[in-house]
């Protein structure tokens, strides 16, 4: 356990070392979010009925996805990840007398905490103090705030134990980018980041949200917003609790699959 | 032009040696702007209509757009990676040779994969043309061609000018991307519905929507003065100041010397 958690600690500070980098994200997600909650009042003026949530849910819930940006999204992977597989320094990372399957959870876990850590304070802030009902509000109870911290965090533990079964892919393809680009926009659809998830029509929605995407960001986000509460709530957070052991099982069995028949491409 | 084309098939050779990789990103940049268009398609269905735009429309308008913003990732995608070329080195090299720094820059890198975006753009473009209850008349083919190409400069411009800045930062500005992938996914919807001070911004700070909105208005009948059609055409002046930033650049370049 303590390596991992020194892994954890080295990648978290590397990431705290780009900070200029930072700041600029944080203004890109917070004209980013701007916009898009300026589209859905737009959809909102047109027709209010048809509306599946309070337009200030949705502003919650877009403020905290543009906020956990660097926690939620598939594509902040880690590159060099895709470099040890294509480029044979895999093999070094063998070497060591860890598991390997840990040691990349943890330099994930890490480095997507250090970005949220560095972006999410100003725009939380900023949303905080915007008018209603644009801005963020706040969440209806402390129970509320328990069970959204509960879930935000099974949500981002989803989230890398997904990337993992991404970067356990490509030692069948080796070619990272086409896997990539395809897996991550599948992904970005039906965890909801490009509207969401109540937004969509009923019936493909209740499948959805059983998906293990949905466990990401989306029953989080509901959580805060107050749209899924009492047994729905807990039916939600163990929903991703289900998953979470699901995806680390799958992950950990392709792993072991993939290192027995690994070939490092030369030196 | 012909050195042009002769880096273009260069650069398609050598993409085409990794086929399997070629085609799934290919296949990539056409899902994801394929969720783009399932974003549309259901907040439509619940919604039917959007400020008096129809769901064909928006389709259409979206269809331009993506077709603009990939034709011009397509070809001066060298822009977008500029950075790598500021920070290792490699615009020494450019500067040296005897050709003009933006044709080489230009010629750097030509993605051709990005075209899964432009099959898609030419798909929803198949279905809304006559979906959309526009009469095709000679002036809205026109209006339509120019969009498309003061698209197509407007979004050369920002690359253009996320490009230059790296001559002062070294790194890309992320910052830039809400113009260019943010330009894409916003204007998926007429400019309008965002509101008038969004309006303003994107007619005389951004143009963007001096080829997607106003002619739009002309493309579906919404005004009739053909003044709307031609304002494609005002893009172009965009691209004069993205040059002296250019040359500004270039004038103001310190090699990082590795």
């Amino acid at each position: 356990m303590k390596k991992y958690l020194s892994f954890f600690k080295i990648r978290f500070l590397n990431g705290l070392q780009y900070r200029t980098a930072a700041y600029a994200g944080v203004a890109t997600q917070f004209a980013w979010g701007f916009m898009s909650l300026l589209m859905f009042s737009a959809f909102y003026k047109t027709k209010p009925e048809a509306f599946p949530m309070e337009f200030s849910q949705v502003s919650s819930y877009i403020w905290l996805q543009q906020a956990f940006l660097a926690l939620y999204m598939v594509w902040f992977l880690e590159t060099d990840i895709f470099l040890a597989i294509s480029n044979g320094n895999i093999a070094y990372e063998l070497c060591r007398p860890i598991d390997l399957y840990n040691m990349w959870y943890a330099k994930n876990l890490a480095s997507r905490f250090s970005k949220a850590v560095l972006r999410c304070l100003p725009i939380l802030l900023i949303a905080f103090f915007l008018p209603r009902p644009y801005g963020l509000s706040l969440p209806e109870n402390t129970i509320t705030l328990l069970a959204f911290l509960l879930s935000m965090s099974l949500g981002v533990l989803v989230v890398i134990g997904i990337c993992m079964l991404i970067y356990i892919a490509t030692f069948y393809t080796l070619s990272p980018m086409g896997v990539r680009i395809v897996a991550i926009s599948f992904i970005d659809f039906f965890s909801g980041a490009v509207i969401p998830l109540p937004f969509l029509p009923d019936k493909t929605r209740i499948v959805l949200q059983l998906l293990p995407f949905a466990s990401m960001q989306d029953i989080p986000f509901r959580v805060y917003c107050g749209h899924i509460t009492g047994l729905d709530r807990v039916i939600g957070i163990l929903l991703q609790l289900f998953w979470l052991v699901f995806l680390i099982t799958l992950g950990k069995f392709f792993m072991k699959k993939a290192l027995k028949k690994i070939v490092v491409q030369g030196g | 032009m012909r050195l042009y084309l002769k880096y273009l098939s260069i650069h398609l050779k050598s993409q085409m040696q990794y086929k399997t990789s070629f085609l799934l990103t290919l296949l990539g940049q056409f899902w994801s702007s394929f969720a783009m268009f399932l974003g549309i398609y259901f907040m439509f269905s619940r919604f039917q209509s959007v400020e008096g735009y129809t769901y064909s429309q928006v389709l259409l308008c979206f269809a331009i757009v993506l077709m603009a913003f990939s034709l011009a990732e397509c070809l001066v995608r060298g822009f977008d990676t500029f950075s790598v070329i500021i920070s290792n080195g490699e615009f020494d090299r450019i500067m040296v040779r005897p050709r003009n720094e933006m044709f080489q820059v230009l010629a750097s890198k030509v993605e051709l994969s990005r075209l899964g975006r432009l099959i898609q753009a030419t798909i929803i473009l198949l279905y809304a043309l006559p979906s959309s209850g526009i009469v095709w008349t000679f002036p809205k083919i026109l209006t339509l061609i120019l969009m498309v190409f003061g698209g197509i400069a407007v979004f050369s411009g920002l690359f253009v000018v996320y490009a230059s800045l790296c001559f002062f930062t070294i790194e890309g500005l992320e910052f830039i991307n809400i113009f260019t992938d943010g330009g894409r996914e916003f204007g998926r919807y007429p400019f309008s519905i965002y509101g008038n001070n969004v309006l303003k911004f994107f007619t005389f700070i951004v143009p963007l929507a001096l080829f997607q909105y106003y002619p739009f208005l002309y493309l579906i009948g919404k005004v009739t003065n053909p003044l709307y059609m031609l304002t494609p055409i005002l893009c172009f002046f965009f691209l004069l100041p993205c040059y002296f930033l250019w040359r500004l650049g270039v004038s103001h370049y310190k090699s990082t010397g590795s």
